[in-house]
């Protein structure tokens, strides 16, 4: 047996970004005075790098005796991680500015998280799988419990940690189940042995021990419990983190897992999915209702919007997958876009999170206003935004597969999920006038702004994005 | 003249029309200056953008061929070829004059809107345009998707304009309406995407051809009746319109009566009768039930309001009534009623509230009872209020007369009893109007704050007297606007007979009679 030093290629990116992280680490470290700030700016430039050698890389292409594949579909999810991650880390440094607890780990952290994301998204074996959301999963628990001297946040991290194990563990034990009665943990060699639909019960237990702890990587009801209290306790930058990159991750991974090596055993998982999907809508638009915090409001809301994204996987085909990551993109963009907002709620300096003090910034800040009005009403999936572009590919895929009953719960779950979302525009623009918010800063402002337009001209020019959606989602299905 | 004409006809005009208004906004978002600057130059750049955009939109009906039932001034681009929408604009009989309706009303709206608005002008206005924009757009869009988008999207605006510049529950009103809407809407978009999976398509030209199974036909109806129903609104479904009546302010009022709730009747005639003859058919009896208690009840509920917006808001249920009576009756008398009470409607209706405004901004109560002995102090105000509730009444003369006439005798031909349910409708009409002028406007002067109250103003006239004109213009000489429906409508009908013939569908209300009579006992 002849020992071949494998292609490094395909995985340049992740190798770039992984030294890059190193470097930061020792630059950090090495460095006399904070270098929050500094590390931050760095860390968006090295991933903007990585986005190129992305898009430079090649097509398609398998690597590490095939533990490792990148094709259309990985490179698309794989940009979508890093905007989010570029978007936050520029979000870490103006908060870095107004808050003093800042330290240089937090963007390298963030660093790590986004490099465990790709390599969730490129793993083509079970064990890569575990490596990739392992790598995500620890460095975002440090992140949860980043305010160490604050309860909630120790607590939002301790909680987070505890049920993050669990999950994993949930996910290890399926991920042996499976081996165990297919001999075999490659994405291509479980598809084979799964081949005509026909497997044995305790393949189909493993695979419902894998979805439960991807569920809960995407925060899916009933696995959704640590949202709200991570999403409060963590700094808000963070939080923004949170609701964008490791759900595109994971999402895209749950995919992959799912129409790939486990396809043949749709019949077994499309129910499973199928539940959680309705709840996680229905209990994302309910639950919201009562919220008071704009930042459980938002894990809320994020938990109903993985309900809709699920949508586009239960149905299993190209189309749902397109629709899914059409979602995705524009989920990313709308959620930024808010937590840019909502990092902007500050009160001579002071950070406030309730979503009454959102009352006085028709009058001092309509501009801000409206591009929150914007995101709201795309959340809500009201045209002409583009949140109801998202929201109509994923309910095209799910009418055309014959899954009218889910697109009509789902629809109805979007008025209910209306209503707070238009509560929040109430707010804005109805109430007295409350407490003046200081001046939000450029970088805030810019990607406020920079969303909110995005949400308009989607919908003139959508067909582009779409492509792009397409080619990737055609991508998955070939490979 | 006719080479300007043909010049604007030339160009894509439909869109022009669309857009135009958001071109005004755009531009409102840029004013810069002190807040009294800012507010005057809001109004005035809304308001011409406004006018311009109705000297446009008259260019259709002047360049608009009525000899045929084709849609014209069609454009037609790729928009989401992935999914086969496209851009497609276009307008037929049915819809071209519901454009000009919406672009006749909006410069009325602002020059309503012009003192009585002080708070946040320029957002004011900015919701207005993009309001005209998503009105126009909804009666020019040839295409499901496009459709879906601006009915919806109107929702945006209309949602801003009760609940920050309206009055008494505001919030209350503005969620309920848009609660209301958007849930019927979400049940047309299943529809819609039914539809799509079927047909491949969302072009409504190519739906109309599409033949859809029966069973699927009666889903498919019941969808889009969620929809439309809540938008026109048919008992009893109607229960956001009073408040969101109250409510608005009185230029908001003004386009709810006017345009908005006609976006259910044209969608009626759009959708569920072209597409769906068969379950159009089979529901009909349903639909009758519910247009005549709408207007036997909602009239006897006007009889007893104390508010004016209240009482004009109740009647508009009652008028719509008549629509949906009328959409459903499927015979060329019954549907050019129908559209065409949607058009006097939406004049008469509109300029109803207008007047409930002028004395609003005098005495800032709704309250009948506050005013009396009118007709003393305000002449002009008294005679205006006239034509427009004697229109409503459908006094022969005036807009209301002819709408209603033609919806009860198309009605009639097929269903005798339900006209004669619909008649009593227009008794009822009579006495809730006649009492509310006869409370408002005649009797002593007793009251000293009524006392002072000035007549109308120029502006109030410059706003009211088209409207007077066009009342009448329409109750005495109604042909040019028949004549623009007749081909598309007549399509409409042959097309409905056909396919019921086809199906084998007994003549709708050949035993409906009965049924209604069961029903009602």
């Amino acid at each position: 047996m002849t020992f071949e030093f494998a292609s490094l290629t395909p995985a340049f990116p992740e190798i770039f970004l992984a030294l890059s992280g190193m470097l930061f680490l020792m630059i950090g470290v090495f460095r006399k005075e904070d270098s929050t700030q500094l590390l931050s700016w760095l860390g968006v430039a090295a991933m903007g790098v990585t986005a190129y050698l992305i898009l430079r890389g090649p097509d398609t292409a398998l690597t590490f005796q095939d533990l490792f594949i990148v094709n259309g579909f990985t490179s698309f999810a794989k940009i979508l991680v890093l905007i989010g991650a570029a978007l936050t880390l520029l979000m870490i440094n103006s908060w870095a500015q107004a808050a003093k607890t800042a330290r240089f780990e937090l963007p390298i952290l963030v660093l790590f998280a986004t490099l465990g994301m790709m390599m969730m998204v490129s793993a083509n074996d079970l064990i890569s799988v575990y490596l990739g959301l392992e790598l995500q999963s620890l460095s975002l628990y440090v992140l949860a419990a980043y305010h160490r001297d604050n309860t909630r946040s120790t607590e939002a991290g301790v909680k987070y940690f505890v049920l993050g194990a669990l999950a994993s563990g949930l996910l290890l034990y399926g991920s042996s189940l499976v081996y165990g009665f297919s001999g075999t943990t490659s994405f291509a060699g479980l598809a084979t042995a799964m081949h005509g639909g026909e497997a044995h019960l305790g393949v189909i237990i493993g695979i419902v021990f894998v979805i439960a702890g991807l569920a809960f990587k995407v925060s899916a009801v009933p696995f959704h419990m640590w949202t709200p209290d991570v999403y409060e306790g963590a700094p808000t930058p963070i939080t923004a983190f949170f609701s964008v990159a490791p759900k595109i991750a994971a999402l895209c991974l749950f995919l992959r897992v799912l129409v790939g090596p486990f396809a043949p055993m749709i019949e077994q998982w499309q129910q499973v999915i199928v539940l959680i999907s309705i709840l996680s809508m229905l209990w994302g638009s309910f639950a919201a209702i009562a919220q008071k915090n704009i930042k459980r409001l938002m894990a809320y809301s994020s938990i109903g919007h993985v309900g809709y994204a699920l949508i586009g996987l239960v149905v299993g085909n190209e189309e749902g997958a397109r629709g899914l990551l059409f979602y995705l993109l524009i989920y990313l963009f709308m959620n930024i876009g808010t937590f840019a907002v909502i990092l902007s709620m500050r009160v001579n300096g002071k950070y406030v999170e309730e979503i009454g003090d959102l009352s006085g910034l028709q009058k001092n800040h309509p501009g801000m206003a409206m591009a929150l009005a914007a995101l709201m009403f795309s959340m809500a999936g009201i045209p002409p935004l583009a949140g109801f572009l998202g929201k109509y590919f994923i309910f095209v895929a799910a009418v055309n597969a014959g899954f009218v009953p889910l697109a009509i719960i789902g629809l109805l779950a979007s008025v209910v999920g209306a209503f707070y979302y238009i509560r929040i525009i109430k707010v804005i623009y109805f109430d007295e006038p409350g407490a003046v918010f200081d001046k939000p800063d450029m970088i805030n402002s810019a990607i406020m702004g920079l969303c909110a337009v995005l949400m308009l001209v989607y919908f003139v020019v959508p067909s582009k994005l779409v492509e792009g959606a397409q080619a990737a989602a055609r991508a998955l299905f070939l490979g | 003249m006719t080479a300007l004409s043909n010049f604007i006809t030339g160009l894509p005009i439909l869109s022009l029309v669309t857009f135009l208004p958001l071109v005004g906004a755009l531009f409102l978002l840029f004013v810069r200056g002190e807040a009294e600057v800012v507010a005057r130059q809001s109004r005035y750049v809304a308001l011409w953008t406004t006018l311009i955009v109705f000297f446009l939109s008259l260019f259709i009906w002047i360049g608009f061929e009525p000899g045929t039932a084709a849609f014209q001034f069609e454009e037609r681009v790729d928009w989401l070829p992935q999914y086969r929408i496209g851009y497609h604009m276009g307008v037929d009989g049915i819809s071209m004059l519901f454009v000009i309706l919406s672009t006749f009303l909006m410069p009325i709206c602002i020059l309503a809107s012009w003192d009585a608005i002080e708070k946040m002008v320029r957002e004011y206005m900015i919701a207005f345009l993009i309001l005209e924009t998503m009105m126009v757009g909804m009666f020019c869009a040839l295409d499901m998707v496009l459709f879906y988008v601006f009915f919806e999207g109107v929702l945006i605006p209309m949602f801003l304009i009760i609940g920050v510049w309206g009055g008494g529950r505001r919030v209350y009103s503005a969620f309920k309406f848009f609660l209301y809407t958007l849930t019927g809407s979400v049940l047309l978009l299943v529809a819609l995407l039914a539809m799509y999976f079927q047909v491949g398509t969302t072009d409504i030209p190519t739906l109309m051809e599409a033949k859809f199974a029966r069973d699927m036909q009666y889903w498919l109806w019941l969808g889009m009746f969620a929809s439309f129903a809540v938008k026109v609104p048919m008992w009893p479904v109607h229960t956001w319109l009073p408040d969101a009546h109250v409510d608005a302010p009185t230029a908001g009022s003004v386009i709810l009566a006017g345009v908005l709730l006609k976006m259910g009747g044209y969608g009626f005639l759009r959708f569920s009768l072209p597409m769906l003859p068969e379950a159009s058919a089979y529901f009909t009896p349903f639909v009758f039930t519910l247009s005549i208690i709408a207007i036997v009840y909602t009239s006897l509920v006007a009889l007893v309001q104390d508010d004016m917006k209240k009482l004009i808001a109740y009647s508009s249920v009652a008028h719509m009534g008549y629509v949906t009576l009328g959409v459903f009756g499927g015979n060329q008398q019954a549907i050019e009623g129908a559209i065409f009470q949607m058009l006097s409607h939406g004049v008469v209706s509109g300029a109803l509230f207008l007047c409930v405004g002028v004395v609003y901004d005098r005495l800032h109560t709704r309250e009948i009872g506050r005013y009396g002995g009118l007709a003393n102090n305000m002449p002009k105000y008294a005679f205006a209020f006239m034509v427009f509730m004697l229109a409503s009444v459908g006094l022969p003369g005036t807009a209301g007369f002819v709408g209603e006439f033609l919806v009860l005798t198309g009605v009639f031909q097929m269903n005798t009893w339900a006209a004669l349910f619909a008649a009593t409708g227009v008794i009822l009409g009579a006495t809730y109007m006649l009492y509310l002028y006869r409370r408002v406007i005649w009797g002593e002067l007793t009251k000293a704050d009524v006392k002072e109250m000035l007549d109308l103003d120029r502006r109030e006239i410059a706003i009211l007297a088209p409207i007077v004109v066009i009342t009448m213009w329409m109750g005495v000489y109604p042909l040019p606007f028949l004549d623009v429906m007749n081909e598309s409508v007549a399509a409409l009908v042959n097309n409905y007979q056909a396919a019921l013939k086809a199906a084998g569908e007994t003549q709708v209300g050949a035993h409906l009679g009965e049924q209604l009579v069961a029903f009602l006992r």
